[in-house]
């Protein structure tokens, strides 16, 4: 059932991922063009050329990429809430609603972690990976708006949700620190940082960084496995029924849980830290397209 | 074996200590922590017993051998394994093995006063010296307290403490994760489970007897179950006409429970509640209504048949069994909500509300086979020593003939599955799991940290100490210096 709202929010979410291109083009400028071929002799060591950073050059290109990345959050909000009005329920019925969603929450994540630290290295890779997912999404995903099952209608569902949806955009950012964290260490391993890495913050920055992600969501993480029980107790009448789906959220948890320990306990950073990290991520979105494309069980309901 | 002599030496006693202190320390933990997350993985990759019975059925058939060593390895059931219930039951024991002395460490520490104040600050984070007198512990004690840290005052200096909450939310977390075990645990001893299938129309009795499927926790009394009533007045389903997707299920229930009477409703998210037993809608199908008639014309079988649906548009399937007519007549049946044909599939139904009802049936006689003592599904018809003798179909009020008699369909009801459930230990989880998430937020989220104040001839040393790097300290101790550099 196609109404004049899906339209709507389809339109938004194709103007939404106009920006995120412009977004994307403005952050590659900005690191492309940071970089300062040496002009006067106080750039030269020796007889080697030493590029430098001179983001006072690029701050304008820096923030035009920031600003259209705010403009397409803000698009993409209003694309997802049409969605929802026009399919009268929260817009995660499908991969595609799940997916918009999940893009919706991933840029949040990096909106909101920008507001404390400066991850605008960061820019190029989340503007990119937000284009991507919002490209397969309408071309592969797109299914027309349709009324859920009653299963799905409950508040608990929506609570549940929601918790996964913002605990996913931040596992997602911690991953890609992680992931920044190991190339780096690769690339100061064999010398110097090249001029277009200079600005990515240091190993221990970005170490913490992807700790500090974590540790901040764990928690809503925790709600979410919680409402999503209470949910299920409602509807099928067990809490917990190890349903791939389930299963695969404890084994999230219990990863990330183990990821905790190893830093807090026993001291694990950088590498096997980072490793760990990812290896959480990884299983998170495991069951996002495994148990939602190929499972079987209660939480297959969305005809994809 | 000689050379091994350093175990015999440790002796019986201290080798438990030596496997105690093994398993309570934190790498160990760590380990079993990850080998339950992996040990998870299996489960959900191989069809399970307990969430999809048919699927293990037909894995066995496809890949007997092997499926003979998943047996082996209890891969069919994981979760109830012997190795997953060893790996959790172990970090369960470290678990407890570390968390309790530590609980009983943190309650003595909150009891206890903060250190003394170490002699060199100069040596510790944020070391501030300005000018000022004695005048500067007295403020200083005031900013302690009404920021609510704990303190110990020396002649000269001040040692105040404060977020033992960090701590406190830690242990607070493992220990509810200890609670939301035990209510695992308890709701599957002491609970029950059975499903029954009512006609709209019909009453069910809470009694084992009404199940078609029971099962019991180890530790239940099979009378324990409560004495309610469900009459089943009224079941509507709704569904999207484009999509023919579900929209909504209600039933109109009237209970009888301790001799009161009530109207009630039951939706799929909305179960009713009878102390710790609930009973939730689960399914639903249709029951054609049904009249069979000897040769003679006497009704040998009336009344509703509940059939199976096989898709979403609620083609069923059943078999209506005849006993008391001689010679014995079954039936094997589909029922169509909404008739259709296709030439590649024959009969199909092609909407699940009842617009164009029909049913088709093969009718057999003979033995049905019901006295052999071999339980048969109701469903099925064994039509092992059975002889076939006619198809036919009828739509509601139509009558079918055959030699032996004939089959009215006088109307279909529709049919709901009631699923009951008693957990009594549900509430204990959920109240483990709050308190998971409360100790989770005040342990991530909480900071620890020590400011010390030293007042000598030479002036104010200002000090702190963060625990576990947490960030703010330096913001902390700029407002503590400029509340006691403040105005007098
Ligand atoms: C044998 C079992 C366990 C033991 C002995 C244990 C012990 C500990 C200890 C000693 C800490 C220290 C925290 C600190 O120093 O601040 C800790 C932290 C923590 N534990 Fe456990 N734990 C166990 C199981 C679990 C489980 C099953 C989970 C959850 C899945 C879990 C989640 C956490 C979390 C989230 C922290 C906080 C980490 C942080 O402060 O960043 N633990 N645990």
């Amino acid at each position: 059932m196609q109404t004049t709202w899906a339209y709507t929010s389809n339109y938004f979410v194709y103007s939404a991922m106009a920006l995120f291109t412009i977004s994307f083009i403005a952050h590659a400028f900005e690191t492309a063009f940071a970089v300062r071929a040496p002009e006067a002799a106080d750039s030269t060591q020796g007889n080697l050329l030493v590029k430098t950073l001179d983001f006072k050059r690029t701050e304008k290109t820096a923030r035009i990429a920031t600003a259209m990345m705010i403009l397409g959050f803000l698009l993409l909000l209003a694309g997802v809430i049409s969605r929802g009005i026009s399919a009268h329920h929260v817009p995660w019925g499908n991969m595609y609603e799940f997916s918009i969603t999940g893009a919706l929450a991933f840029t949040g994540a990096y909106l909101a972690a920008l507001r404390k630290y400066d991850l605008r290295w960061l820019g190029v890779f989340v503007s990119f990976s937000v284009l991507l997912t919002l490209g397969t999404a309408i071309t592969l995903l797109y299914r027309n708006s349709a009324p859920l099952v009653p299963a799905l209608k409950s508040t608990w569902l929506v609570i549940h949700v929601t918790a996964a949806i913002i605990s996913g955009g931040v596992f997602l950012l911690a991953n890609v620190v992680a992931a920044s964290y190991l190339y780096l260490e690769r690339v100061e391993s064999r010398g110097p940082r090249p001029t277009w890495l200079q600005r990515v913050p240091s190993l221990d920055v970005l170490d913490q960084l992807s700790y500090r992600l974590v540790a901040f969501v764990f928690p809503l993480w925790t709600f979410a496995v919680i409402a999503g029980a209470i949910w299920a107790e409602s509807a099928w009448g067990r809490y917990w029924g190890w349903d791939p789906k389930e299963t695969w959220a404890f084994i999230t948890w219990v990863a990330y849980a183990a990821y905790l320990h190893a830093r807090v306990t026993v001291g694990w950073r950088g590498r096997r830290a980072a490793w760990l990290c990812i290896f959480a991520g990884s299983t998170f979105l495991f069951n996002y397209v495994y148990v939602n494309v190929w499972g079987t069980g209660k939480h297959t309901y969305s005809g994809l | 074996m000689s050379n091994q002599v350093e175990i015999p030496e440790l002796g019986f006693i201290g080798l438990l200590r030596y496997a105690w202190r093994q398993l309570t320390s934190m790498r160990t933990a760590l380990i079993l922590l990850m080998m339950m997350g992996f040990g998870a993985i299996p489960g959900s990759l191989i069809p399970q017993r307990i969430t999809n019975p048919i699927a293990v059925r037909d894995f066995i058939t496809a890949n007997p051998h092997l499926a003979q060593w998943y047996e082996r390895l209890s891969l069919f059931d994981v979760y109830g394994s012997p190795w997953f219930s060893a790996i959790y039951i172990l970090l369960f024991i470290s678990l407890i093995g570390c968390v309790l002395p530590r609980s009983f460490e943190h309650y003595k520490a909150m009891r206890a006063q903060p250190p003394a104040t170490p002699k060199n600050l100069s040596r510790l984070e944020e070391h501030q010296t300005f000018s000022g007198d004695d005048q500067a512990l007295e403020k200083a004690r005031k900013w302690f307290k009404a920021n609510r840290f704990r303190i110990r005052e020396e002649h000269d200096s001040i040692s105040a403490e404060k977020g033992f909450l960090r701590e406190t939310g830690n242990l607070l977390f493992h220990l509810s994760l200890i609670l939301v075990l035990v209510g695992i645990s308890f709701g599957s001893l002491f609970g029950m489970k059975g499903e029954a299938i009512v006609n709209v129309g019909e009453r069910f009795i809470n009694l084992p007897t009404s199940y078609d499927t029971l099962t019991f926790g180890k530790l239940t009394s099979e009378n324990s179950l409560s004495p309610f009533e469900i009459k089943v007045d009224k079941f509507v389903a709704q569904y999207d006409p484009k999509t023919n997707a579900p929209k909504d299920y209600t039933a109109w229930v009237t209970v009888t429970d301790n001799g009161k009477t009530s109207k009630e409703i039951i939706k799929v998210n909305k179960p009713l509640t009878f102390g710790n037993t609930r009973v939730y809608l689960q399914a639903n199908g249709y029951s054609p209504v049904v009249t069979v008639r000897d040769s003679e014309g006497n009704v040998a079988l009336q009344g509703p048949v509940p059939f199976l649906p096989q898709d979403g548009n609620l083609r069923s399937i059943g078999a209506i069994k005849v006993p008391d007519a001689q010679p014995q007549v079954g039936f094997v049946g589909s029922f169509m909500p909404t008739n259709s044909r296709t030439p590649a599939q024959g009969a199909i139904s092609i909407f699940p509300e009842l617009l164009d009802p029909k049913l088709l049936f093969s009718i057999w006689k003979g033995d049905l086979g019901l006295d052999s003592g071999i339980p048969q599904s109701v469903y099925r018809l064994d039509t092992a020593k059975l002889t076939k003798v006619g198809l036919g179909s009828i739509k509601p009020g139509e009558t079918f003939t055959y030699p032996e008699g004939s089959i009215t369909l006088e109307n279909v009801v529709p049919w709901i599955n009631l699923q009951v459930v008693e957990d009594p230990g549900k509430k204990y989880a959920l109240i483990g799991g709050i308190l998971a998430v409360l100790g989770l937020l005040s342990s991530l989220y909480g900071r620890r940290r020590r400011i010390w104040i030293r007042v000598t001839t030479h002036g104010v040393e200002v000090a702190g100490l963060a625990k576990n790097g947490a960030p703010g300290l330096k913001t902390e101790i700029q407002n503590f210096v400029t509340a006691i550099k403040g105005e007098n």
